[in-house]
């Protein structure tokens, strides 16, 4: 009988293990940025053609492809770093939370909502305190206690309170690069955008560095959705929950990261993720 | 072509893959020779081929984990270094069943069973399993895979037949039970020979396609 009743606990946990499980494989994350039918130009040279995608909430999204395939074009869409480029023509519906974020929002509240990290680490020439208050600042926010609190919670978050909390009245051009790429993202976060984007925000660190990123982004994960441009596969492999390649401009291929870095249904996906493009 | 390295060093992943297969093959062929002919040089040899593929075992895997650390596989070549070290974990097990079946068989060597105990039917099937299974992962040919696991039915019923006559045979008294109990180890060993080279067909279909029936697609 005591035997009979363990199995039957044994059971019951592997079902709950099991329901577990599938909970979280079927919780498909929904869409945050839908984008359909784009297409990007730069004068007469077409750098986005016709693509579709929805990037989901709460996430990582990679986007790899070989130089000039359009990744970083497609990432600089998203918050509107285009529009600055002169001769730049955009169609196709980019969707923010429902909103078209071409028609229906204001860049500077675009911007605020969709952040933006650089390849290179770029602190502001001031204290690591004004650079994570910076944007707070122009928001407004005079209150010394709320900015003190955000400041916190931005390099708790960011992974570099510990390190720099005895100096936040020092200038951050005196961190290291890889301090100064997570204050960048301490900087990023602490307007609370829901989006953060990654242009290889790892391509100029150390291995050491590179890996604190990596650790930051799954963190960050929980809070915000991230859309991450890399040359690094294995980076790709490690942190996306999806991704994305792009070649020509095109959207070759798009899905679960395992499932592209084991069976990829496209042989240019194959050809490029094996080193054998070209 | 890029990573010519990675390239050579998977042809040559591929090569000790095939040599380690015709190890199996020997080991069994060995036994099943030995079996009927109680020739001491085959028993010799039988011991032998499980030793080679031992080393080949342990050979295969330095050189996949090497290929892991160095070249970080991705995609069809990180499909083809996985199902190799598992394919070598069978390959491995198969040399040890062939030695078991030469070691039972020093007793009842030479073997002459006719009649309803078709030893060397299953014999038969399941060596044409392992050589089907290794070839098909020298042609990366998914449908002779399929085929390979298919004849796993005959393996299993020609097993059934054996066990069901060997029963009959002890339960008739003939004063040959420890005979027939030797044969039933060694059918069960050529059973599970078969059930091995199924794993391995279902390996070269998953290093092929991507697919892999205890493994759905992430």
């Amino acid at each position: 009988m005591k035997a009979e009743i363990e199995i039957a606990n044994v059971e019951n946990d592997d079902t709950k293990i099991r329901e577990i499980k599938n909970k979280e494989e079927s919780t498909e994350a929904e869409t945050l940025i839908d984008v359909k039918n784009m297409n990007l130009w730069y004068g007469d040279n077409q750098a986005i053609k016709n693509v579709s995608i929805a990037i989901p909430k709460n996430r990582i999204t990679a986007l790899i492809g070989p130089s000039g395939c359009g990744k970083s074009t497609f990432l600089k869409s998203l918050n509107r770093m285009n529009d600055l480029v002169e001769g730049v023509k955009i169609e196709g519906s980019l969707t923010l939370a429902g909103v078209d974020i071409y028609k229906d929002i204001d860049v500077s509240v675009l911007r605020r909502r969709v952040g933006m990290v650089f390849q290179k680490p770029n602190p502001f020439p001031m204290s690591i305190y004004d650079n994570v208050a910076y944007g707070l600042r122009v928001q407004g926010v005079r209150s010394r206690a709320q900015l003190d609190e955000a400041v916190e919670r931005s390099l708790r978050q960011a992974a570099i309170w510990d390190e720099c909390k005895d100096r936040l009245k020092k200038s951050a051009l005196g961190l290291s690069g890889g301090q100064q790429q997570r204050l960048c993202i301490a900087r990023t976060i602490a307007v609370e955008p829901e989006v953060v984007l990654m242009d290889e925000p790892t391509s100029a660190l150390d291995p050491i560095s590179t890996s604190k990123i990596e650790e930051l982004a799954l963190e960050l994960r929980k809070n915000y959705t991230i859309v991450i441009v890399t040359h690094n596969m294995q980076q790709a492999a490690r942190i996306a929950d999806k991704t994305a390649f792009f070649l020509l401009g095109e959207l070759v291929e798009y899905g679960d990261t395992n499932k592209m870095f084991t069976s990829p249904s496209d042989d240019r996906t194959e050809a490029y993720i094996t080193g054998r493009f070209g | 072509m890029m990573r010519e390295n990675l390239s050579r060093q998977l042809e040559l992943l591929n090569n000790e893959l095939i040599e380690m297969g015709a190890l199996c093959e020997d080991a069994i062929a060995s036994a099943v020779k030995y079996l009927s002919t109680a020739d001491q040089k085959l028993l010799g040899n039988a011991a032998e081929a499980e030793r080679q593929i031992d080393r080949q075992e342990r050979e295969i895997e330095d050189l996949c984990m090497k290929l892991i650390i160095r070249e970080q596989p991705v995609a069809t070549d990180l499909r083809v270094i996985s199902s190799a070290l598992r394919m070598t974990s069978d390959m491995e097990r198969i040399g040890d069943q062939a030695y078991d079946i030469s070691d039972v068989a020093k007793n009842i060597a030479p073997l002459k069973v006719g009649g309803e105990i078709q030893i060397y039917d299953m014999a038969e099937a399941t060596v044409r399993m392992v050589t089907e299974s290794v070839n098909s992962f020298v042609t990366k040919d998914v449908a002779a895979a399929k085929a390979v696991i298919a004849m796993d039915d005959v393996v299993d019923r020609l097993f059934d037949a054996v066990k069901n006559e060997l029963i009959a045979a002890i339960e008739s008294k003939s004063g040959k039970g420890e005979l027939y109990i030797d044969l039933l180890m060694i059918a069960k060993y050529f059973e599970r020979i078969g059930d091995h080279a199924v794993n391995i067909a279902e390996w070269v279909i998953y290093s092929v396609s991507g697919e892999h029936k205890q493994r759905p697609q992430s």
